[in-house]
């Protein structure tokens, strides 16, 4: 029986006035006092999002099934860019030392790491959606590590340390969705954590008891206790040694996201620009395209990483609470998508779409506040750039057609 | 089956509200930095990207009792540069160093000022000629952070003649602006300060206030936009200076010394004190001091060994001589040692022997036996010798601390001296050794020489007592409503009269000072002639009187370095009387006659 593709129009909706919110945003970026490259980029931007909605169009049209199938070569032709890209690479901007760039002849034809990111979902959904039940074991869980792993390998050599930390998101959400125990989760996380709290022995010790007290009460094979505990005692050992191996500004980022003041002219630079500019905003902002800060070339790449500043410049609070709202609308609304869709592989997808924007949002929007670190990581439909612009597209026709697929009723899901 | 329906279920509740959960902190840290520290960051961005251009306000013009200027503001050119780091300064400094003459000097110097006040423009040029500031206007697209203003520039119309008074102004120094005084004022790098005389003595009430003009730049110092940022705040230009100085005598005082001559004339008014005329030669140009002193004017000033720098008439000593023996005379007549008739036991045979010294007078035919108002009249060092034995050293030390010779005269000028004058016999216990000296240094004493060394505006203020009825006035050369006097000693109509007489006789036929007589006026005063440590055959000139003798409406003290006898500074000093009391000189009636 065939039945009709219903086009879930909020979702649409909410994608379209976020991409229209974020063009504007690009234009009032290119509006400063002395010209920049920023000032015409919103009509390449414009023409972006047309071929962004083409390819959502296009991609609507496919069958899940044909998604599931395409996974594996996607997969494979996103590897072998990746895995070309130091020879073919670029840098860009304020990046201008990494390979994220798939280049030839000197022509920029986009970031590969973007794409990535959907191969890299649908290629773990199918992964997830083979295996009968939740992995409860480390052992278990080595085929989806593998999926991410090698991928974020290649990614975090360019170095793009924003990409890197959306696969480590996407990862941990979708084995979530799938149902790994979160204590599981944790036990995974835990070197993670270890490395993090390292600076402190009084953290790092405390963490180290809790983490004995999961193991103690999740029981895992012994060697997977073992394991664990152990890879938790080197990482922090390991982690003073691996701060003297991290590059200067590397290590930089870290410690202004500590202390911005701590090198206000350079480092620090671009955080405190981003707060005075945000903070300057008010409730209501300086106005639209008004934004002092931004005009006169303090805020930094103001159309790309920082954009969001120049929200909170020119619209205030209500503008950021209004653009916030927006997104948490959207990934409500795909979550919701997540829940109903047909099948498992559709539901991961779904789920796992949602992941990757959600940490480019918290991450880009925190940074701007200086809740985050600085990572170079652009903000979904707002940020200027063509690759993610068509990317999110992409990402919107695919959940549109899970969510056509589904049979809208939570209960109708089936394994 | 994790995938059951109720867990899907509950594992989008978690996600849900993790969702809503990281919503939640981040409009909470864009409320704390957008709402609650708004203030603080709103500021941060103004001064991120206003800059305060300072509007230097002109200073207080000064006038001369008629009105006419002594010093004034005309229009000048400053330039100076907007810089984000020194090292864009250096560059830019480079670059312009091609395009305008700038030395290395002026570059370090801006250099430093940038280092003071880096969000200030950093002045480059205090004082840009024309043709420097319409080529940096051509190629003002170069230099993006380049400011160039009016500033009001100082300007003394009548340059030397006035200098000694009105003194120049310059940059403030990093001396000046380390000290508190500057410093709680609210001085800054760059400004221009009052650097002597009664620029710096009224620097708070001469120097306006400073506006601000508020110019936006770009992040990297670029000036975007030149007005309307903000609100300019405008100068305020100080109130005009009134003084008492009568700009005709002060051209004609300077004239009279001219190039030739050098030492320092003070003009009083008797009964208030008003400074008419004070003028110190050499004298120098105060002009070519604004805007920074070319390097070798100021060398040249340095070198100059009649110290042209120097303010002759309130910082220089020198012993008074014989304008002192009136000191003498006045303590004597006030404690009745002496009346005016009043003959010594020894006449003047061309000196005196004392113990085992013999004391010369400075005549060597001798004046014979002469009374008090007489010895005056010749300035008999033989008489005053006697007199101030008769008087007593202790006394006579006494005396002249009362009559204010250990003060400053309190001239609203800076850096003026203190009198020098023993205060007490200590001075001499402590100089000699108790009992290490003999009572002969009273005779030094009493004819102004020794332990006794004046300003000519100290010998001018005493001489303002004996004009007016024994009360001496502070000279002000800016015009103050209540004359400063104090009584500094009490005679009798009588006495004051036959001192009068005696004075003017030194100025008529037969006196010390008989060729500085003038046609119609009776001219009071006293000679000096000061020794003199650097060229004992060349003595100080010195004469402080006052005319008219009757009714003396002006003191006048000159002092003449290396200037010889008495006369020659008397002859000066007549006519700077003459001159104010607007009498024809006695030579030109002679001639006519």
């Amino acid at each position: 029986m065939e039945r009709r593709a219903i086009l879930d129009y909020p979702t649409v909706a909410l994608a379209l006035i976020l991409s229209v919110f974020g063009i504007l945003m690009v234009y009032s970026a290119g509006v400063t006092d002395a010209p920049t490259v920023a000032m015409h980029l919103w009509r390449s931007q414009i023409a972006w999002l047309g071929m962004g909605l083409m390819a959502a169009f296009v991609v609507s049209r496919a069958s899940v099934r044909l998604l599931e199938w395409a996974a594996w070569p996607a997969y494979l032709i996103v590897l072998a860019i990746l895995a070309v890209l130091p020879i073919f690479g670029s840098g860009a901007g304020t990046a201008a030392s990494s390979s994220a760039w798939f280049t030839i002849h000197g022509h920029r034809l986009g970031q590969p790491s973007e794409l990535a990111k959907i191969a890299v979902v649908l290629m773990l959904a199918r992964t997830l959606a083979a295996m009968k039940t939740a992995p409860r074991s480390l052992l278990e869980l080595w085929k989806p590590a593998l999926v991410v792993g090698v991928p974020w390998v290649f990614v975090f050599l360019q170095p793009d340390l924003g990409s890197s930390i959306v696969f480590i998101g996407i990862f941990f959400a979708m084995l979530f969705w799938f149902g790994v125990p979160w204590q599981l989760l944790l036990l995974i996380a835990s070197p993670g954590v270890s490395l993090l709290l390292a600076f402190s022995t009084a953290y790092w010790t405390a963490w180290f008891l809790i983490l004995i007290v999961l193991v103690w009460s999740y029981k895992p094979y012994l060697w997977e206790g073992v394991a664990v505990v152990l890879a938790n005692v080197f990482m922090g050992i390991a982690a003073p040694l691996l701060w003297d191996h991290l590059k200067p500004y590397q290590r930089n980022r870290l410690l202004v996201f500590l202390d911005p003041s701590s090198d206000p002219r350079a480092s620090g630079y671009h955080v405190i620009q981003s707060q005075v500019a945000i903070g300057s905003g008010g409730w209501l902002g300086k106005g639209f395209t008004l934004g002092t800060q931004k005009r006169l070339a303090f805020l930094p790449a103001q159309h790309t990483d920082f954009i969001f500043a120049v929200v909170g410049e020119e619209l205030g609070f209500i503008g950021v609470a209004l653009a916030l709202t927006l997104f948490l609308a959207l990934f409500l609304r795909c979550v919701r998508i997540a829940t109903r869709a047909n099948d498992t592989f559709s539901s991961l997808v779904a789920f796992g779409l949602t992941a990757s924007w959600f940490v480019h949002v918290g991450e880009n929007v925190g940074m701007t506040v200086n809740l985050m670190p600085i990572a170079g990581i652009p903000l979904p439909f707002f940020s200027y750039g063509g690759s993610f612009m068509l990317s999110s597209w992409l990402a919107i026709g695919i959940l549109v057609r899970i969510s056509s697929e589904g049979r809208g009723r939570a209960d109708s899901l089936a394994i | 089956m994790s995938f059951h329906p109720n867990d899907v279920a509950r594992r989008a509740r978690v996600a849900s509200w993790g969702l809503f959960g990281a919503f939640m902190v981040l409009l909470g840290a864009f409320f704390w930095t957008q709402v609650l520290q708004n203030a603080k960051y709103a500021l941060q961005s103004e001064t991120n990207r206003l800059r305060e251009v300072p509007l230097p306000a002109p200073r207080g013009t000064i006038y001369d009792r008629d009105g006419r200027v002594l010093a004034e503001n005309v229009p000048g050119y400053s330039v100076s540069m907007l810089s984000p780091t020194v090292d864009s300064l250096r560059a830019v400094l480079r670059r312009l160093s091609a395009t305008v003459p700038l030395g290395p000097d002026q570059m370090e110097a801006a250099v430093r000022r940038y280092h003071r006040a880096p969000n200030r423009p950093t002045v480059i040029l205090t004082d840009a000629p024309f043709d420097v500031v319409s080529v940096l206007e051509e190629h003002r697209i170069q230099f993006p952070g380049l400011i160039i203003q009016s500033a009001p520039k100082r300007h003394y119309p009548d340059g030397p003649a006035v200098a000694a008074l009105v003194g120049y102004t310059g940059e403030i120094t990093e001396a000046e602006l380390n000290s508190k005084a500057f410093q709680d004022s609210g001085y800054k790098a760059g400004q221009q300060v009052g650097k002597g005389g009664l620029e710096k003595e009224y620097e708070s009430r001469l120097r306006g206030r400073e506006g601000m003009r508020f110019v936006e730049v770009d992040a990297r110092g670029r000036v975007v936009r030149d007005a309307g940022a903000r609100r300019d705040s405008l100068p305020e230009a100080a109130p005009p200076l009134y003084t008492n100085i009568d700009l005709d005598l002060q051209r004609y005082t300077a004239s009279l010394f001219g190039d030739s001559l050098q030492g320092g004339a003070i003009a009083i008014e008797p009964t208030t004190g008003a400074v008419l005329a004070l003028y110190s030669a050499p004298s120098f140009d105060p002009n070519r001091f604004i805007g920074g002193i070319p390097a070798d004017y100021w060398r040249e000033l340095n070198s100059d060994p009649r110290r042209p720098l120097y303010n002759k008439v309130i910082q220089a000593h020198y012993p008074p001589g014989s304008t002192w023996k009136l000191a003498t005379a006045t303590w004597a007549l006030q404690n009745h040692i002496a009346t005016l008739d009043e003959h010594m036991p020894e006449p003047c045979t061309g000196g005196f022997q004392f113990g085992n010294r013999y004391y010369h007078c400075w005549d060597p035919h001798g004046h014979g036996s002469l009374t008090l108002s007489q010895a005056i009249e010749k300035s008999c060092d033989v008489y005053f010798y006697q007199l101030g034995l008769k008087v007593g050293l202790s006394r006579l030390i006494a005396g002249g601390v009362a009559l204010s010779f250990r003060d400053r005269t309190g001239i609203d000028l800076p850096n003026e001296s203190f009198g020098y004058f023993p205060a007490s016999l200590d001075y001499y216990n402590r100089l000699y050794g108790p009992r290490g000296y003999s009572t002969s240094v009273v005779l030094n004493l009493a004819i102004g020489q020794g332990e006794n060394a004046q300003t000519v505006a100290g010998m001018a203020r005493f001489y303002t007592a004996l004009a007016t009825d024994g009360q001496e006035a502070q000279p002000t050369i800016v015009r103050k409503s209540q004359p400063q006097r104090r009584r500094i000693f009490q005679l009798d109509s009588a006495q004051f009269a036959g001192l009068r007489v005696a004075l003017t006789g030194v100025v008529a036929a037969g006196g010390t000072a008989a060729a500085s007589q003038i046609q119609g006026i009776v001219l009071a005063g006293k000679t000096g002639s000061a020794q003199n440590t650097q060229d004992p055959l060349h003595t100080h000139a010195w004469f402080v009187g006052f005319a008219p003798a009757a009714n003396p409406t002006i003191v006048v003290a000159v002092l003449l370095e290396f200037g010889g006898h008495g006369g020659h500074a008397a002859r000066l000093a007549s006519r700077m009387i003459e001159h104010y009391l607007k009498v024809a000189p006695a030579s030109a009636v002679q001639t006519e006659g």
